[in-house]
């Protein structure tokens, strides 16, 4: 089992990266911090699918001349998912960051706790 | 297990400052206290103490039931990459007979020498419809929250003024703006012969574009991109993107032969569509991440 991990070592690094925006995603109470963590979280699973599609010795899956033959290139499938993972996350990002300023101008924080406690009074406050 | 009533909770702390482990009155007075004490612990008082205690104890508790959690997934995750096949082997099987028919196969039906290209914009070219829809609607989204906010530009008015004063900002990127425009042109136009592609040409643009707002000042660039140009670039390549793949699908579908050709593999014109909606694509992206910063940073495009 420690061979095959060391031998996936690229996977293991990927692994980590995902641990540690989890821990930014749990721990933090500052939205920035929370987004940032999100993003981490993203580049770890961008590093793992590339890491998947890569195999040892081949080239980079655009043809060289007219050499089509398949085991002369790496897969250029999990590329093209992380194309679309990226695509997504930027778009993810901006909304978050944009959903962020809107309760900055509403409330002056951006401490999760505060917010949610205010806006519980806000709502008490109106019933 | 007991319910929490949160809202009972939170109530609880508008009495002081803000502060999750504020300091509780500690309460030493038994239940049954006399009618000449002059505080009655009534049961009220006795939820409250409860629930404050309990959320003192799930503020301590959080942060370690947090890393543990971590260490679980992380522990959970590394036993599946030791059961995963080796970094780089030939013979997993993530590299199938699909794999083998786009690489193999990939050049000659779609005409584009960069694998990757034929495959997300010709094999799974609705997948990158629906990503470009996504940018499309993220940059909505965004617009319709920080247009209503309303933000003045007064505050960006300010920074524009000193901004004014940088010459050797505006110096540097006089020079490398219109480097950086060529370059991710040049990467949009060259992704079905190497690597690059819409995406990151667009992204490209899309920096230059914002360099040259940061430097020069949104009037600058609303000489050519004002909310109107933007509008129409995103419509128009949007609406080309559909129009174009609907038709490559419906005569693919039926068999009919497509006027787009997938000429010569390696020459600039060829691949058929892929170069079309490559830019297509860039210029969507482009803009997107132009109108991102310029949202972001003045409230409209």
């Amino acid at each position: 089992m420690l061979q095959t991990l060391w031998e996936n070592r690229i996977q293991c690094v990927a692994v980590l990266i995902f641990a540690v925006g989890f821990s930014t995603l749990l721990l933090h109470r500052n939205l920035v911090k929370k987004i940032i963590g999100l993003n981490i979280m993203d580049t770890a699973a961008y590093l793992f699918l590339t890491s998947i599609g890569y195999i040892r010795g081949r080239l980079a899956p655009i043809i060289v001349g007219t050499d089509t033959d398949p085991s002369h290139y790496a897969n250029p499938l999990p590329a093209g998912l992380v194309l679309t993972g990226i695509v997504v996350s930027v778009s993810v990002t901006a909304l978050m960051l944009a959903l962020t300023i809107r309760l900055y101008d509403q409330y002056h924080t951006l401490n999760l706790d505060e917010i949610y406690y205010m806006a519980l009074r806000e709502q008490e406050g109106g019933q | 297990m007991k319910k929490h009533n949160w809202k009972q909770i939170l109530r609880q702390w508008d009495e002081g400052r803000f502060d999750l482990t504020m300091a509780l009155p500690e309460q030493t007075e038994p239940d049954h206290a006399g009618p000449d004490l002059p505080y009655r612990w009534d049961r009220r008082d006795r939820v409250r103490a409860l629930e404050r205690r309990e959320l003192r104890l799930f503020e301590r508790m959080y942060p370690w039931l947090s890393a543990l959690l971590c260490v679980v997934i992380v522990l959970w995750l590394f036993w599946a990459v030791a059961e995963l096949p080796a970094f780089g082997d030939p013979q997993a099987p993530a590299h199938n007979q699909v794999m083998e028919r786009y690489v193999g196969r990939g050049t000659q039906e779609t005409g584009a020498v960069n694998t990757v290209a034929g495959v997300i914009l010709d094999y799974r070219a609705f997948d990158t419809l629906g990503e470009s829809h996504v940018l499309f609607a993220a940059a909505t989204a965004v617009l319709v929250l920080l247009m209503a906010a309303g933000k003045e530009d007064g505050e960006y008015r300010r920074e524009l003024a000193i901004m004014h004063t940088e010459s050797i900002l505006r110096n540097t990127v006089r020079v490398i703006v219109p480097v950086v425009l060529l370059f991710g042109l040049y990467v949009m136009f060259n992704g079905h012969l190497g690597p690059g592609g819409g995406f990151s040409g667009g992204a490209v643009l899309g920096a230059g574009l914002i360099l040259y707002a940061i430097s020069f000042g949104f009037d600058a660039i609303e000489r050519f991109l004002n909310f109107r140009s933007y509008r129409a670039t995103v419509l128009v390549s949007l609406c080309f993107y559909s129009l174009a793949k609907c038709y490559a699908f419906f005569c693919g579908a039926n068999h009919l032969p497509v006027i787009f050709s997938a000429g010569t593999p390696g020459r600039i014109f060829s691949a058929g569509l892929i170069l079309p909606l490559n830019l297509a694509v860039g210029l969507i992206v482009a803009c997107t991440m132009y109108g991102f910063y310029s949202v972001f940073k003045r409230g409209r495009i």
